[in-house]
């Protein structure tokens, strides 16, 4: 009777949980950060700081929002929006559990990988819209950056899609019940280590946070933004990298696999998801930066080559195997 | 002379209609103070830079002729305030060269601990910016700071108990030092040194390992051996690009000629060189504190014990240079005395301020990302740039 509720309370309940869960991976950071640096991190809100997030939230929306005068007023205030949407978008086609998402698209995948690239075009006006040099730098570094990147991306996310032989996310997480590809030899391996290498550069992590580049560029594309307006920035950023944690997390780690009763699914897959995660954030606390024209030599000489070589193997496999699946 | 152009611009191929000026600093995350540098960019590539310097100017030269021998040491402290002893030692170098004055053995000895752990930790908090500079706040860099930072405060824990200041200390005195090692320091000390010993070893594995670290130094900011002699800079960049001068070793002062120490030299140049001499300079400098602790002399610590008023001391009418080896090269000192209590005219040489000479003649060409690495292995103090 209730049937039409259906498709408004769903996307409803996946959106806040995400947002609770992007918050608090905030503090999951700043807590793993502070242990490779020997500190403590975030302590005295709450117990253990763990009300820090939302103390930084009511922090970020009572400060006053300044918009520079020279700034393109439509453009400079729409970006945060355009930058936030396909963040959240992403999340669409994921499911947490067996039958729990908001879409099971049959091209899942794809819509996850075309969507995901759309953030550019916020980064792109952000940084055109605020009239700051530094800001147009970076808008222009992550051009850049995120087209070199977003191609390993795809082939190194292709890799488990021709395994299962389906780009239909809940089929891929099936498919992998008696392997998880991760474990698939050799191609399992290098296809995960290509795709954490990606989502590190296509998400702006550092040590390729190039359009951050606060040393250089100050705060890069984000530097005019203040208020509610870079907390929203910021939280697309992380909730474009929770998203990526989760695909990874889905295409390699197999997804709501794990011990215990089925309802248990989502729990392990956030868990894995967050895993992942991790491994991100370990990456970006351990190295230096690198330069522009070095990160983008490092995709097309040697990241793309080697994805696409690997996504031409992984079809010959299949081919040869005759079936796909493990 | 050598034939040093005096262009700073490098003409590229550059398909581009216009240029971008832009401006970094003087608030600035990497300016290192209040660095301004005018930077005139052909899309990433920097073609031109012009150096601003003047935002921390404090009169310090004028302020000195105000202040007694007794009085200014302090002061001194606060021109290059990562390395107070250093600025402090060459000013009361200058003063005991004009008067005459020989500093007992024991004195001695102490100036060069003092000298020696200033240096590491200065270095350690190079080493941590300078990571900082390429590795970002919120990246890897930032964890190599916060090490060095943690490591340079045990050194701020031994000036604690030795002066009761962490950061300006005072500790020299025309003549020789105000205090004594307190009782236990040398135990804590030797303690420190070995702890930073093994610590900077980690450091070494950490960053040399390191691919990402490897390009962004190797190759970048490379400072010929003719440049290197033709503008005039010191320290730790003179030796990065082949060339062996060190005032220790060339010009002992303070018993340096007792201590059995290696002068680092590097052929490349770069910044990785500049690197690799600061990081041997560690080892070399805890190996100086050692020695020193070890043959430690008896014996006063002053040879105008008892100060009873600030304008107790006066120098006789004259006029020297005395210069020491300090953690960003040459620091030099002219001071001219007209036999009161207080110098007629001082003089600084800052070091940062010299090696800052050198930036308009390797930056341009390379791009943005390289500036801030360029600028921090110059390690420049705008403290002491400006006075």
């Amino acid at each position: 009777m209730m049937e039409w509720l259906t498709p408004l309370i769903v996307p409803f309940i996946v959106l806040n949980a995400i947002l609770g869960i992007v918050t608090y991976v905030t503090l999951l950071e700043r807590k793993f950060a502070a242990r490779m640096q020997s500190r403590v991190g975030p302590y005295r809100v709450g117990p253990h700081g763990l009300l820090q997030p939302i103390a930084d939230a009511i922090k970020l929306m009572m400060k006053e929002d300044v918009v520079p005068t020279a700034a393109d007023r439509p453009v400079y205030n729409l970006a945060p929006i355009v930058f936030l949407i396909p963040c959240m978008l992403i999340f669409a086609t994921i499911p947490f559990a067996p039958g729990l998402g908001v879409a099971d698209l049959n091209i899942g995948i794809l819509f996850f990988l075309a969507v995901s690239a759309m953030e550019i075009v916020g980064l792109f006006m952000a940084g055109w819209g605020s009239n700051n040099k530094y800001a147009l730098l970076s808008a222009m570094r992550a051009v850049n950056q995120v087209i070199s990147y977003d191609l390993p991306f795809i082939f190194a996310a292709l890799v488990p899609v021709l395994l299962a032989g389906s780009l239909r996310l809940s089929e891929i997480a099936v498919a992998q019940a008696g392997l998880w590809f991760v474990f698939y030899p050799v191609i399992g391996q290098l296809a995960f280590v290509a795709f954490i290498v990606s989502t590190v550069a296509a998400e702006n992590r550092a040590p390729f946070d190039i359009l951050e580049a606060e040393s250089e560029l100050v705060a890069g594309f984000r530097v005019e933004y203040s208020g509610m307006k870079f907390a929203i920035i910021q939280l697309g950023e992380y909730a474009h990298v929770v998203g990526a944690s989760f695909l990874g997390a889905l295409l390699f780690l197999g997804a709501w696999a794990g011990p215990g009763p089925e309802w248990l699914g989502p729990v392990w897959f956030l868990v894995k998801a967050m895993f992942v995660f991790l491994l991100v954030t370990w990456v970006r606390w351990s190295f230096v930066r690198i330069r522009v024209d070095q990160i983008l030599a490092l995709s097309w000489k040697a990241l793309l080559p080697a994805t696409l070589v690997l996504l031409i193997a992984t079809a010959v496999v299949v081919v040869w195997r005759g079936t796909p699946g493990v | 002379m050598s034939t040093i152009a005096p262009s700073t611009r490098v003409e590229l191929d550059y398909t581009g209609s216009e240029r971008l000026t832009m401006n970094m600093g003087p608030q600035h995350p990497s300016a290192h103070g209040v660095f301004r540098a005018i930077l005139t960019l052909e899309g990433e590539q920097v073609v031109g830079i012009d150096a601003v310097i003047g935002y921390l100017h404090r009169c310090h030269e004028k302020l000195a002729e105000t202040l007694t021998y007794a009085q200014y040491p302090s002061i001194a402290s606060k021109t290059d305030y990562v390395a107070a002893m250093t600025s402090e030692f060459a000013y009361v170098r200058a003063a005991a060269m004009i008067g005459k004055i020989e500093v007992p053995k024991r004195a001695q000895y102490l100036r060069v601990i003092a000298a020696e752990l200033q240096r590491v930790a200065s270095h350690l908090l190079w080493l941590g910016t300078w990571c900082l500079d390429m590795g970002g706040a919120l990246g890897g860099g930032a964890t190599v700071f916060l090490y060095c930072i943690r490591e340079r405060e045990f050194i701020l824990d031994l000036f604690e108990s030795l002066v009761g200041a962490r950061l300006l200390y005072g500790f020299y005195q025309v003549g020789g030092v105000r205090y004594d090692l307190p009782p236990g320091w040398a135990e804590q000390c030797r303690e420190t040194v070995d702890f930073i010993d093994r610590r900077i070893g980690e450091y070494e594995r950490m960053l040399e390992d390191n691919p990402f670290f490897l390009v962004r130094t190797q190759g970048v900011g490379v400072i010929s051996r003719e440049l290197a002699q033709g503008v005039g800079i010191s320290g730790p960049l003179v030796r990065g690009s082949g060339v062996n001068y060190d005032i220790r070793r060339t010009e002992p002062y303070s018993s340096y000629e007792d201590f059995d120490f290696r002068v680092p030299v590097e052929t490349g140049g770069d910044c990785y060189a500049r690197y690799r001499v600061r990081m041997v300079e560690f080892r070399e400098s805890l190996k100086i504190v050692r020695q020193a602790l070890d043959r430690l002399p008896e014996g006063p610590i002053s040879s105008r014990p008892g100060l009873k008023s600030v304008a107790q001391i006066r120098i006789p009418k004259g006029e020297a240079y005395a210069r020491v080896e300090g953690a960003r090269g040459e620091v030099g000192c002219y001071l001219i005395a007209d036999g009161s209590a207080k110098p007629y005219r001082m003089k600084w040489r800052g070091a940062s301020f010299s090696n800052l000479a050198i930036l308009p003649h390797i930056i341009p060409g390379h791009k943005v990302a390289d500036v801030v690495a360029i600028m921090g292995s110059v390690d420049p103090v705008f403290g002491e740039v400006d006075r």
